[in-house]
């Protein structure tokens, strides 16, 4: 008995940390309904900026406390607020949770610069000094956390119940724009609770390096227990969050205390809090639909089927001939680039058509590689089962947010990436701690592929099919459901359409996608382990489709050749390896306001140029060409019907393009 | 009994009541108003009807059922209909698309095969937006979009048609033409529950009429009856023909419509 009283004890402490940290996650998203993923990052960077003024300048203790969490916290959170997440409450969710995974990429990139890997220690405050209180001793750190928790509790209660800011930022939690009519200031409100609430997960990232280590990948997730913990309170209420955070501690340490050391059971530790979320999301009740169409949608044009078949045809042509020209061990980083364009096709269903945001892409890819090893003699039958496979897991995640809205999807993906990161794919039944498993080349009617060049082509050609089948969804009447889900939920349901198992249809498909390319990126590999499918990796997939383009399949195809190319590029000069994560976070955080990306733009060039361009030549060659013929050839796969394109019209002519420019300008 | 039966309805957000024990029905081939100032609580009572919002006690009966537990897409494929006040199309959509996605929501999947043109475009010309069908839903006038929402959820085959304030951004004829829509779909046997500011169209063919203020009905009766009616008088105009020497200062439209 004096043990489990010990292990409260302690998960007490620990639980008080994490109600810190998720406190401030609670404050800047109430307000101003912007999740913040990228919350635990902010927390490790402090951190490390705390390690840098006490360890390396020396800045007594007190004084780096006073300016980490006076000074520096407040001022990035008024930045971030002023200058990045302004306004990204009231557009689609999707949006705003890319801009703030676009943060946590960019900050591990930005640390990692500043302070490149070595042993850092950052001890706890008054290290040594404790009591014993019956069995258990105490450390002063613990006590100060504990205190620091209650000083928080304390002073937001305040804040928010006897001042006049913080009156006004509970009524923006219910409603900013009757705050504005009333006179109140929301801009101010918001820029204060992200000045505070990062400062919060300042305090909350120092109080538990000590615990977790000075570590880029471990203080960030902390944001998963944070916001499991704000679970608890439906992401709103801070008295339950502060419950929810404390449960979660104790959870936490019962599991170390009690947990067996060795064996499966003991790789769950670290994903305590990923199932604490998941038992939370199936215990909320149902979630309203919100009324308010969401605005500011613009689609990529779609292209017709006669153009998609011509750009397949040619992507074919052209891979056929460069898998033959590069070196040898070129080709294979072709076939890697083959598998993120098709994970990248999953999101391009999932986020461009469907709206909905996965942080777990690049874990259904890891599924279906699972699922392909352990096949013997893989054939085509065997593909279709990683995909199955990778679409059954995908509804499973799928189905307990069943009743949820979209931020909850994602949130729950994140924690099951980390929770197949740690535990499943390092379990023995899957690849084995540090291990790996064989996979076979995959055989095709009983003839194996097993020449590199020709298993590569094979691989552009399965995302040339699975492209060209996106397609030919989003034009029928699924891809329409898609869209209109995305425009306005509420119409959909007093329409009568249950979205719910749509939700988890559209999800298990695009999973099936990702597990199909997992699958075929077996084959590839020859050996795949859980190192290859690590969950970062599923924040930089979809980063990277979304700044080249969630709502293209040219998106997908340029965003996976890019992410190809990334390691190549960190290897080749590895001083600059955080600065990548730095461009590719930074660059989401600028481009993922349109999801359209850099493919869209590459379309609107290419229409400019042949509208500018075209008419010229028709004149010159118009003895010579059909009509239309000079301007199918420099738009560049993408023609200007947009939604309409029932039939082909070859030669509409210039009119509907340069209305439709007019609209996605 | 009616086809539905809004009983003993409320609704708190937090302190402020929106809807107070409201109480009211809407029946088949009639047209029903609700009418009221802002923030009366009209648009609540449609969120509680078509299962957006639940309410805090009350009840809603349709066809003699019970619906106040069911969800928004199971009253709809029931036959309750409806439009927003603040619009709801599919703006990324064509116009022609937003009526076609309805049509096969409604239909299900064997709705998706089958070639329904012709009742799209049927629909497109009932409500007077063929010339739009090829438009983005986000660039058409808010009038054409409101008779947007109007296809769109005839397109679903609606028993019960809720119309959140339809006519607004409607310029005279096309109010009028919107008004002898109403009529007949009416009498093809469709009740109608309409929240509308224009009192000319609300009294010229609303059978029945419930005054909403401050989350209670004050007032319901046949148009005669409701413009003469004291109380309505003093919601809308902070007086009423009874009171002596009141001000006048509200909507003058209003005024000239509920005392003419």
């Amino acid at each position: 008995m004096g043990s489990l009283f010990a292990f409260t004890l302690l998960g007490l402490f620990t639980g008080a940390a994490y109600a810190i940290m998720a406190s401030g996650l609670v404050l800047t998203y109430t307000t101003t309904r912007v999740f913040n993923i990228a919350h635990g990052a902010f927390g490790m960077l402090l951190s490390f900026v705390f390690w840098d003024f006490t360890q390396r300048q020396g800045v007594p203790t007190w004084l780096a406390l006073v300016l980490v969490l006076g000074v520096v916290a407040p001022a990035i959170g008024w930045f971030i607020q002023r200058f990045v997440t302004r306004g990204l409450g009231e557009g689609p969710v999707s949006v705003a949770l890319v801009v703030t995974v676009g943060l946590l990429v960019g900050l591990i990139g930005l640390a990692q610069q500043l302070w490149p890997p070595e042993p850092r220690v950052l001890l706890p405050f008054y290290s040594g000094t404790g009591w014993k209180v019956g069995d258990t001793f105490i450390t002063a750190h613990q006590l100060i956390t504990l205190v620091c928790a209650v000083g928080v509790a304390v002073g937001l209660y305040l804040l928010l119940n006897r001042t006049r800011i913080g009156t006004a930022m509970r009524a923006s939690v219910d409603n900013p724009e009757l705050l504005k009519l009333f006179g109140g200031k929301p801009d101010r409100v918001a820029a204060l609770s992200w000045a505070i609430g990062i400062s919060l997960a300042a305090l909350g990232g120092i109080l538990l390096t000590p615990v977790v280590l000075l570590d880029y990948y471990a203080l960030t997730l902390l944001v998963i227990n944070a916001y499991a913990a704000a679970m608890l309170g439906r992401l709103k209420s801070l008295p339950m969050t502060f419950a929810g955070a404390m449960a979660l501690g104790i959870l936490e340490s019962l599991a170390v205390g009690y947990l067996p050391t060795d064996g499966f059971l003991s790789s769950f530790r670290p994903v305590i809090p990923a199932l604490f979320l998941f038992a939370i999301v199936v215990l909320m009740p149902q979630a309203q639909l919100r009324i308010g169409q969401v605005k500011g949608i613009v689609t990529a044009p779609l292209p017709t089927m006669r153009k998609s078949l011509g750009s397949g045809a040619v992507l074919l042509a052209v891979a056929f001939v460069v898998i033959n020209v590069v070196a040898p061990n070129q080709v294979l980083l072709i076939g890697v680039a083959a598998t993120y364009a098709m994970v990248m096709l999953s999101l391009v269903l999932l986020t461009g058509y469907g709206g909905h945001v996965s942080l777990a892409q690049f874990t259904f890819a890891g599924v279906g590689a699972l699922t392909y090893a352990k096949l013997d003699e893989p054939n085509l039958f065997g593909l279709a089962m990683a995909a199955l496979v990778a679409a059954g897991v995908g509804a499973l995640v799928a189905l307990p947010v069943l009743r949820l809205t979209g931020l909850y999807l994602a949130l729950s993906t994140m924690a099951f990436a980390v929770l197949m990161d740690k535990v499943v794919f390092n379990a023995d039944f899957a690849f084995k701690f540090n291990g790996t498993l064989a996979a076979d080349r995959l055989s095709i009617l009983g003839v194996r592929i097993g020449k590199d060049t020709s298993y590569v082509w094979f691989m552009v050609l399965a995302f040339v099919l699975l492209a060209l089948a996106l397609l030919v969804l989003r034009r029928g009447a699924l891809g329409r459901l898609l869209i209109a889900m995305r425009d306005s939920p509420s119409a959909c349901g007093t329409l009568g359409l249950d979205m719910r198992w749509f939700r988890v249809g559209l999800f298990a498909l695009s999973a099936g996608i990702a597990g199909l390319a997992g699958g075929l990126f077996a084959g590839l590999r020859g050996t795949v382990g859980a190192a290859d499918f690590l969950y970062f990796q599923s924040l930089l997939v979809l980063l990277l489709a979304v700044v080249f383009g969630a709502t293209s399949v040219t998106g997908a195809l340029l965003g996976g050749t890019a992410l190809m190319l990334l390691p190549e590029l960190q290897a080749s000069s590895p001083q600059l390896a955080g600065l990548m994560f730095v461009v590719i976070g930074f660059g989401a955080v600028l481009l993922g306001r349109d999801p359209n990306g850099l493919a869209n733009h590459l379309f609107k060039v290419a229409r400019w140029v042949g509208d500018r361009v075209a008419p010229g030549l028709d004149e010159r060659l118009q003895s010579l060409l059909p009509r239309g013929g000079g301007r199918a050839g420099s738009a560049d796969g993408a023609d200007g019907a947009v939604d309409v394109p029932l039939v082909d019209v070859p030669g509409a002519g210039a009119g509907p393009d340069a209305r439709v420019i007019e609209k996605v300008v | 009994m009616a086809l539905l039966e809004v009983d003993d309805v409320v609704v708190r957000f937090g302190g402020v009541t929106a809807v107070n024990r409201a109480t009211f029905t809407a029946d088949r081939g009639q047209i029903t108003g609700l009418i009221g100032p802002n923030g009366a609580g009209k648009t609540t009572c449609f969120n509680v009807i078509t299962g957006l919002q639940r309410p805090t006690k009350g009840k809603v009966r349709y066809r003699e059922r019970d619906v106040t537990g069911w969800p928004v897409h199971k009253r709809a494929k029931h036959g309750v209909g409806r439009t927003f006040q603040r619009l709801e199309a599919f703006g990324s959509l064509s116009v022609r698309d937003n009526v076609r996605v309805a049509h096969e929501i409604h239909g299900g999947p064997l709705a998706w095969f089958g070639r329904s043109r012709t009742n799209i475009e049927a629909l497109l010309d009932r409500v007077g937006i063929r010339d739009y069908a090829d438009e983005r839903a986000d660039s058409i006038p808010t009038g054409t979009a409101r008779l947007l929402e109007l296809a769109r959820c005839l397109a679903s085959d609606p028993k019960l048609l809720l119309l959140d304030e339809p006519s607004s951004g409607l310029d005279e004829t096309e109010t009028d033409a919107f008004g002898e829509l109403l009529v007949e779909l009416a009498a093809e046997g469709c009740a109608v529950l309409m929240v509308e500011h224009d009192m000319d169209l609300v009294m010229g063919v609303c059978d029945e009429i419930h005054v909403l203020d401050f989350g209670e009905i004050i007032a319901s009766g046949a148009p005669a009856a409701i413009r003469s009616d004291p109380k309505v008088q003093r919601a809308y105009l902070g007086y009423s023909d009874d009171d002596a020497d009141a001000g006048r200062d509200s909507d003058t439209s209003v005024i000239e419509a509920v005392t003419s």
